[in-house]
């Protein structure tokens, strides 16, 4: 903290400021933090809504099982897939998870490399909101390939066939950046985990809780020597994790980018994806931290001060992601390629158009309310909003997919794509999975890092902070 | 040990304080007296404790740049392999080597490497997974992972001395002093 040692006197506030909310209200002691976090998963009543979610969760998640295995029966010709449109859902859902997962790598490593001590209270949360939103988004280019039980043909590995990896595409790139990141993402929510499962060793009455989180604790006892490692470990994943999550989301572009389909093939699509996956990512944590802290009563954890910080961001990376737009279709009118005019045009005009203006409502227009502080602090309005915006990506790829593919060159070729009942099962099926891992996360982990948390209260307790 | 107390050896001496600042300060005044065999046991990280308690070579970030460099040599040198050596493939008349196209990947295994050993390294060299170790044998220790700071002299120390060492921890403002059992 720069500014705690500052005399009084150093910058007198303008009239009128109004102090940020703190990122840890109420008079919390190490204990009391200690106690109302571990308690959540070791003494507390699990709440009746937990079971409401997680049920709706693990219902829909069996809805995943039918579809895949119905999928595995007859091969992805159950899909919506055709030529020319042989990208369906697969891709659009692929892309739209592996975003949501980016929001939990920026909070917990680029806002930690930044020094931003509201990162604190939600970064557990968010990392493992990552990991599960990657596991959503690692199922459908695997169930896609059509016989997901050979996906190991994609790594380089010496086989009887004499065959490598075509290393010059972006699809074996997304291989490596993709388990990459899952890999990562996995060591850092472990790594942030360690002393806290120490500390559920200790408060838990629970025998074989105690040997689990025993385990998993790996023994740690808070040495001095051994935080130190800790924290330069994390750091250094910090850092490691900062240039890789930038790096996922480029190499998804590609994907598109190296392609000479027209709407795919410009240079804009590595910023543009990167900060759309950051906006739809923040849109997710808020979806899912605003009922939570709510049901579990985190408000003093999890304070205005969070929720406002993620709707500026979210509004940020919302207005980047709407300037990408407009390049979009400006370098399609400037670039006077026939091809590229007509894209646009059909964006705009054609079969799909309805989808296009809902995109454009749902991620340009909707999110310019939270200009306004009035309601960036209404946690319902919030709460909606964010609920628009991954409606509004999920319609980006939507649109980024079908419109580009479905009439490229050749007018002989076009076709029309709608997803089947499949489709929208196994789409339906992912979010299952991740609601049901995510309350299952909530029920058995500590979802606030305990000890970055006590950290906090240190900090809060010096004299003339936050003046 | 000497034969002529009967007490088992012990692993060393630990003391309570309430605050990682009190704790700070006796670390200082224990240094001074001279013991170099002591650890600091905190809920949560304390800025310069480790330097204070005698700790100060660090590898990991050496560990952890050359598993980055082995990550991208490997990466980058697989590519070269299989693209120009095992597999030569003519695409288009396009070089075999063609370097551009391997960063993505080269780049990735480089994180992969790194990030592996920032990890494995940290713990291996913490000498974690480490289920039993002597200072758990103290009841109140486990308030270490909760709201506690201890303070450890190691019996192993030179000037270790069981009762002197104890009444010099008692004097620190400790809360309390216990013997740490093996």
């Amino acid at each position: 903290m720069a500014t705690v040692d500052q005399p009084k006197t150093a910058t007198p506030r303008p009239e009128g400021y109004e102090a940020p909310p703190s990122v840890l209200e109420g008079d919390h002691t190490y204990a009391t933090v200690t106690d109302k976090i571990s308690g959540i998963v070791l003494t507390r009543k699990t709440p009746l809504s937990w079971f409401l979610i997680f049920g709706v969760g693990f219902s829909l998640m069996m809805v995943f099982f039918g579809a895949v295995g119905y999928l595995l029966l007859k091969g992805t010709g159950i899909w919506g897939i055709n030529v020319p449109v042989a990208w369906g859902f697969a891709i659009i859902n692929f892309v739209w998870w592996i975003g949501i997962g980016h929001a939990g790598t920026l909070i917990s490593a680029i806002l930690l490399l930044m020094r931003q001590e509201w990162r604190t209270s939600i970064n557990r949360f968010a990392e493992a909101m990552t990991l599960f939103a990657v596991a959503c988004a690692g199922m459908f280019p695997i169930l896609h390939m059509g016989r997901p039980w050979l996906f190991y043909w994609l790594l380089p590995y010496p086989n009887v066939m004499s065959l490598w990896p075509q290393f010059r595409s972006p699809l074996v790139w997304d291989v490596f950046a993709v388990s990459t990141y899952g890999t990562v993402s996995l060591l850092f929510w472990f790594v942030g985990l360690v002393p806290d499962f120490g500390t559920m060793r200790d408060k838990a009455q629970n025998g074989t809780a105690r040997v689990i989180y025993g385990m998993l604790s790996l023994g740690w006892r808070g040495s001095a020597s051994h935080w130190h490692r800790y924290e330069t470990a994390y750091l250094l994943l910090a850092g490691l994790a900062t240039p890789l999550v930038v790096s996922v989301h480029t190499v998804v572009s590609f994907d598109f980018a190296v392609s000479v389909i027209p709407g795919w093939h410009t240079t804009v699509f590595p910023p543009y994806f990167v900060a759309g996956a950051i906006y739809s990512g923040f849109a997710m944590v808020l979806t899912l931290v605003i009922p939570i802290r709510a049901i579990y009563g985190l408000e003093d954890m999890i304070t205005r001060r969070h929720l406002n910080n993620m709707a500026k961001v979210m509004l940020a990376t919302g207005l980047i992601v709407a300037y990408g737009y407009m390049i979009e279709m400006f370098m399609s009118w400037y670039g006077a390629n026939n091809f590229e005019q007509y894209m646009s045009r059909n964006r705009m005009a054609g079969p799909y158009a309805p989808i296009f203006w809902s995109l454009i409502l749902c991620n340009v227009l909707t999110p310019q309310l939270l200009w306004f502080k009035r309601f960036r602090n209404n946690v319902v309005v919030l709460f909606l909003i964010s609920i628009v915006v991954n409606i509004g990506m999920w319609l980006e790829r939507y649109v980024i997919v079908i419109t580009s593919l479905h009439r490229d060159y050749l007018p002989s070729s076009w076709g029309m794509y709608h997803g089947t009942i499949w489709d929208y099962a196994t789409y339906a099926g992912t979010i299952g999975l991740f609601l049901a891992l995510m309350f299952l996360f909530i029920r058995v982990l500590p979802m606030i890092s305990i000890f970055e948390v006590r950290s906090l209260v240190k900090t809060n307790r010096r004299p003339s902070h936050t003046e | 040990m000497e034969r002529a107390d009967f007490k088992p050896a012990i692993y060393g001496l630990m003391a309570e304080f309430d605050t990682p600042d009190t704790l700070i300060q006796a670390v200082r005044k224990v240094r001074a007296e001279g013991y170099t065999r002591i650890d600091a046991y905190t809920p949560f990280p304390v800025e310069g404790l480790a330097e204070e308690v005698g700790f100060h070579s660090n590898l990991l970030p050496i560990l952890v740049l050359g598993a980055g460099i082995v990550g991208a040599l490997g990466g980058f040198g697989l590519q070269y392999w299989v693209s120009k050596i095992d597999y030569p493939l003519n695409v288009g008349g396009r070089p075999l080597n063609s370097w551009p196209s391997f960063i993505p990947v080269t780049f990735e295994l480089t994180i992969l490497f790194a990030a592996l050993t920032a990890v494995l390294g940290m713990i291996a060299l913490n000498g974690l997974p480490m289920p039993y170790h002597p200072v758990f044998n103290v009841p109140r220790f486990a308030m270490a992972s909760q709201d506690r700071f201890f303070l450890c002299v190691e019996s192993t120390d030179e000037k270790f001395d069981r009762e002197k060492t104890l009444t010099f921890l008692q004097g620190l403002h400790a809360k309390a002093v216990t013997e740490v059992d093996y």
